[in-house]
């Protein structure tokens, strides 16, 4: 904590020192970079209600920083994080993106947890001419010009979950979710999709954000009957809810649930005994066996506790580092510009497998599976798509 | 409609109503008996949760074979360190601000948050996970189709147990008639010899206990993280106030009839339908009945 | 004394005027001046929130409410001009076909700006003649203006297809074809807020020190015996509510135009609470000590979070405890006192005030 402190410190002083003895050819240099280091924002929640999920992808996005420097920097630059807390609220979120823009003149913001935050730091990104990478999974309607979303949009996991689950548990849907405008969405695709492939939908259910309550929801459940449960309840809520089924009997063995929600970051606090049985739906899980993986597992493992567990989240932070890192190579310029030029069409090896940007739509290309939670609280992945699913953020219902 | 979902349905009523006494019985006695508006007894809660977190991870360590019991210790240690914490609390910062109920909200307003981000340092950003002893978890199934989840059955026990242990303390004992003795006449009490500091301290620890209790509890059904006080604690100020604060049956009767009809509007409307319209029924009640349902009737002040 | 008072008052009024047209705005970086408007948004709150607390001695944890309700407006408007011809994108999504009717009347600059004015007006006198004929008050009041706020973030939360729900409302340029985005118009909305900051500091120190303000502390101190003597006391207290709802409207329109969102967080309980603080430290009983308040509470908010972006929060914290365990008036308080020590060793104005006292 006080390293950062000081990194601040000195580093505000430092830049300052030299953009004054600089001579003004040098001073020219492009956003973010000082002779041989590159800043780069970091914009999450270390405190309130989403710090439960973004404080991690901190971690994760500070593992890829390590890597890359330690393996020679960006284009010879090192990296150097500036982190700032948005404190689960928009408008300090927007607050703090100007300053990293503005202040810090960072290359790139990686950074943001839900809609509403990235929605409001988006004005000031576009304002500055930056570029922020967005990733966590969210409900599409957006293609931004500066933003990257480097997770699964609405339609790449709804629909491959649903099918899923239509051809392999039972055609009688309950939709639940918490109120907000993700999991409305994810109900709209689920429900053609769902009538598409001959199910019905017997319930929808929206609780209020914070809701921890859920026996009169679990009864409408059991009086509707259904063979699937497809659930976008969020945060706190999610543990109540997973938590209160299973107490009620409708354990893993007696219903299917899935979740497009819950990773294995989220699965330690619902508990592992609760979730054993349910499914989720995600693009990476930490059980994908192949080497780029297991190593990726490994050094978070090492860098923070053999403890630790990888999300999805923690994933697409950590790609967004080294998909900034490649495009910027591929530009062989910082210049935002430049970077999001170079990310049309973008391929990297990353852990979940082959990720790669659409050439037009700012969203990336990437495998999505279905996971069955177990005991130790891993996921086996039980259905995985065949191809990299492309990214549709205005699908045409 | 069938018969087994009315069942379940009352039942659940039955589970929230006692949840929500829980909740509020710490407050009744911080805020209800003795004016003290306490922001952080969600932090309080809180900590009963993550006490009940460390009792469990020290359980799982070294003595596996209790693991079944461990709810009971875990309980017991959540009180007991809410306990000393709102005692030590008393002590050193609520008491200066006895004659002054609204500075005391703004400064344990300051307290939920230092508590928060020391709760936050501690264990992380995360939720932690406290595991559900085997034989509380699943559901009790008289019949087929009836399902009633045993944590739940947990919680209406020993709701019971408590609320008979807070009714006994109160109006059985010697502490709770000085308790009452000072919260009706404070200058009266002090003539006759009562060490009212003491009292106040026992009784705002006694308070701060009982919120750990029901933090320690809802671990069963809830998340545990930093923020998890904030989730209770408006909720508590609404049971009590509504009830008519100074009145603990006041307390129970509100705590019942917000979660009969919660639990019904939430069955036949939705959550956020159900959270509306009692909020408004009872802003709706508080202009009719400004002391709460069930104040006793006395003069005003 | 109160001289003494007025003359301090005076001289922060005049300090605020040098710090904030001048020094800030010289001193600052564009972005950083942005974010000071944001503090003194609040700080329309925290004066309202200094004449029905400190003066009036009622404590509404719900300002949030009017905050919102001048925000949501000014958002109404903005949205619709920047999503003309369409409807709003939030709503397109929640497959909302048609606008709601009670969005309508906001295509018009003049409706929004009037509605921003009377409607918080007109509800919180209602609510709140109501709520102190029935002499609901103290805790009471403060707890039943809480369960409102938390009604409305819900509300807010809830109907999505009308008010863009969690997310709220963003992602607006222009105020009538004007863009607000720039540096520039950003720093003449600034200026234009100070100087109605200030107009309306001075509009509720006078209205503190006129007669209204006599009766109004006179109702705080003892209820009853200005009631026997024939006042209608709610009538008083809900005009001071009334009053600060207006101020907590307008503050929380110019919010929307600084920030350039409105969420149902801005509106709920934990913002509410918040603004109850800004005007704590900086004094219950000094309205440019709530300006003040809210400066310090915003910079210590934004500087520590970003120094200490894992402990901030202790700091914070800490200060509120220590602000009202030391301070319980404020800062303003402190100063107060402190030039009254000064004053005290003046000889002449040690002889005034003994004239005075006698």
């Amino acid at each position: 904590m006080i390293r950062i402190t000081r990194r601040h410190l000195m580093q505000s002083t430092a830049a300052g020192a030299a953009a004054v003895m600089m001579p003004s050819v040098l001073r020219a240099q492009p956003k973010g970079v000082d002779g041989n280091s590159v800043r780069l924002g970091i914009l999450h929640s270390l405190t309130g209600t989403f710090a439960i999920a973004e404080a991690s992808m901190v971690d994760a996005e500070k593992l890829a920083i390590d890597e890359i420097n330690a393996a020679g920097g960006v284009m010879g630059h090192k990296i150097v994080p500036y982190i700032e807390d948005g404190a689960s609220e928009a408008p300090v979120f927007a607050e703090k993106a100007k300053v990293l823009l503005r202040r810090d003149n960072v290359a790139a913001i990686i950074g943001c947890y839900s809609s509403a935050l990235r929605k409001a730091v988006l004005p000031a990104v576009n304002q500055a001419k930056g570029l922020l990478y967005y990733p966590t999974y969210y409900e599409g309607q957006e293609i931004d010009k500066r933003c990257l979303y480097t997770s699964q949009e609405v339609t790449q996991s709804v629909i491959a979950a649903v099918t899923w689950m239509a051809k392999e548990k039972g055609k009688k849907f309950f939709l639940i979710g918490s109120n907000y405008i993700y999991p409305v969405t994810c109900n709209k695709i689920a429900k053609p999709t769902i009538a598409k492939l001959g199910g019905t939908v017997v319930g929808e259910e929206y609780v209020p954000l914070g809701h921890t309550e859920f026996s009169s929801i679990i009864n409408k459940i059991k009086a509707a009957n259904p063979d699937c449960i497809y659930s976008t309840v969020v945060g706190g809520s999610n543990v109540a809810f997973f938590k209160q089924l299973r107490a009620a009997g409708l354990d893993g063995s007696k219903i299917t649930l899935l979740s497009t929600v819950v990773s294995e970051n989220e699965i330690e606090g619902i508990g592992r005994d609760n979730a054993v049985g349910y499914y989720a739906c995600m693009g990476y899980f930490q059980s994908i066996d192949s080497p780029i993986n297991k190593k990726f597992v490994k050094a978070i493992k090492d860098k923070y506790g053999a403890n630790r567990v990888v999300g999805d989240p923690m994933q697409c932070g950590y790609n967004s580092v080294y998909l900034w890192k490649n495009a910027v190579e591929k530009a062989k310029s910082f210049a935002p510009d430049d970077v999001l030029k170079a990310s049309a069409g973008l391929e990297i090896e990353a852990p979940e497998g082959t990720v790669r940007f659409d050439k037009e739509n700012h969203h990336v290309w990437k495998k999505v599976r279905v996971g069955r939670a177990l005991e130790d609280g891993q996921f086996e992945i039980v259905h995985e798509t065949a191809d990299l699913v492309q990214p549709d953020p205005f699908p045409k219902l | 409609m069938g018969i087994d979902i009315i069942i379940m349905q009352a039942f659940s009523g039955l589970s929230l109503f006692t949840i929500l006494l829980l909740m509020a019985l710490g407050l009744a006695i911080v805020f209800g008996l003795m004016g003290v508006i306490n922001m952080a007894h969600g932090e309080l809660m809180a900590l009963g949760a993550y006490v009940t977190y460390l009792v469990a991870l020290f359980f799982e360590r070294n003595l596996p074979s209790l693991m079944g019991i461990y709810i009971f210790f875990a309980i017991f240690c959540a009180f007991a360190a809410t306990f000393v914490f709102g005692y030590v609390l008393e002590r050193s910062f609520i008491r200066f601000f006895y004659n002054r109920p609204l500075d005391t909200l703004l400064a344990t307003w300051g307290l939920s948050l230092v508590l928060q981000q020391f709760y936050r340092s501690t264990f992380g950003a995360q939720e932690v996970s406290v595991p559900l002893a085997s034989w509380l978890s699943g559901a009790w199934e008289p019949v087929a189709g009836i399902q009633l989840p045993l944590n739940r059955m947990f919680i209406i026990g020993l709701t019971m147990v408590v609320g008979l242990c807070v009714y006994l303390m109160l109006f059985k004992s010697r502490w709770g008639l000085r308790v009452r003795a000072v919260t009706q006449n404070r200058p009266m009490s002090a003539a006759v010899g009562i060490n009212t500091d003491r009292v106040d301290a026992l009784t705002f620890a006694v308070g701060s206990g009982l919120a750990g209790i029901a933090g320690s509890v809802f671990t069963m059904l809830g998340s545990t993280n930093p923020g998890t006080g904030q989730l209770y604690i408006v909720d508590s100020f609404i049971v009590v106030v509504f009830g008519g604060v100074s009145s603990l049956l006041g307390t129970a009767l509100s705590a019942f009839a917000i979660a009969e009809s919660q639990t019904a509007i939430e069955y036949f409307a939705t959550g956020t339908v159900a959270k509306v319209t009692i909020l408004l029924f009872v802003i709706v009640m508080l202009y009719f009945r400004p002391q709460g349902l069930f104040a006793p009737k006395v003069r005003g002040a | 004394m109160k001289d003494l008072r007025t003359a301090s008052e005076i001289s922060t009024y005049i300090l605020l005027a040098v710090l904030l047209l001048v020094i800030l705005p010289l001193g600052l970086d564009a972005y950083r001046l942005n974010i000071v408007s944001k503090y003194l948004a609040l700080a329309f709150v925290a004066i309202g929130i200094v004449l029905t607390w400190g003066y009036g001695g009622i404590l509404s944890l719900g300002q949030g409410i009017f905050f919102g309700i001048g925000g949501y407006l000014m958002a109404m408007f903005l949205k619709l001009e920047a999503s003309a011809p369409e409807l709003p994108d939030f709503m397109v999504w929640s497959s909302v076909e048609a606008l709601p009717a009670w969005w309508v009347p906001y295509h018009s600059f003049a409706f929004t700006i009037v509605s921003i004015l009377i409607l918080p007006a007109v509800l919180s006198f209602i609510f709140s003649y109501a709520i102190f004929r029935k002499r609901v008050s103290g805790v009471y009041f403060a707890i039943v203006t809480l369960s409102l706020a938390l009604t409305l973030a819900t509300i807010l939360t809830g109907a999505q297809g009308q008010t863009g729900g969690f997310n709220g409302i963003t992602d607006f340029n222009t105020l009538m074809g004007i863009d607000i985005i720039s540096d520039e118009s950003k720093f003449v909305l600034y200026v234009i807020q100070v100087l109605m900051l200030f107009a309306v500091g001075a509009l509720v120190s006078l209205m503190i020190r006129s007669r209204f303000g006599k009766v109004l502390i006179a109702i705080r101190d003892r209820e009853d015996r200005v009631r026997f003597s024939g006042y209608d006391t709610a009538m008083f207290k809900a005009f001071a509510f009334m009053v600060a709802a207006v101020l907590s409207s307008i503050g929380g329109a110019l919010y929307t135009l600084q920030v350039g969102l409105i969420a149902p967080s801005v509106v709920g309980v934990m913002s509410s609470v918040e603004m109850v603080i800004y005007a704590a430290v900086g004094g219950r009983l000094s309205v440019p000590g709530a300006i003040v308040g809210s400066l310090l509470v915003g910079f210590a908010r934004s500087y520590l979070s970003e120094y200490f972006p894992e402990s901030w929060l202790f700091f914070l914290g800490g200060l509120f405890i220590v602000v009202v365990m030391v301070i319980p008036n404020g800062l303003s308080d402190l100063v107060d006192r402190l030039l009254a020590r000064i004053a005290a060793l003046w000889p002449a104005a040690r002889k005034a005030e003994r004239s005075m006292a006698q």
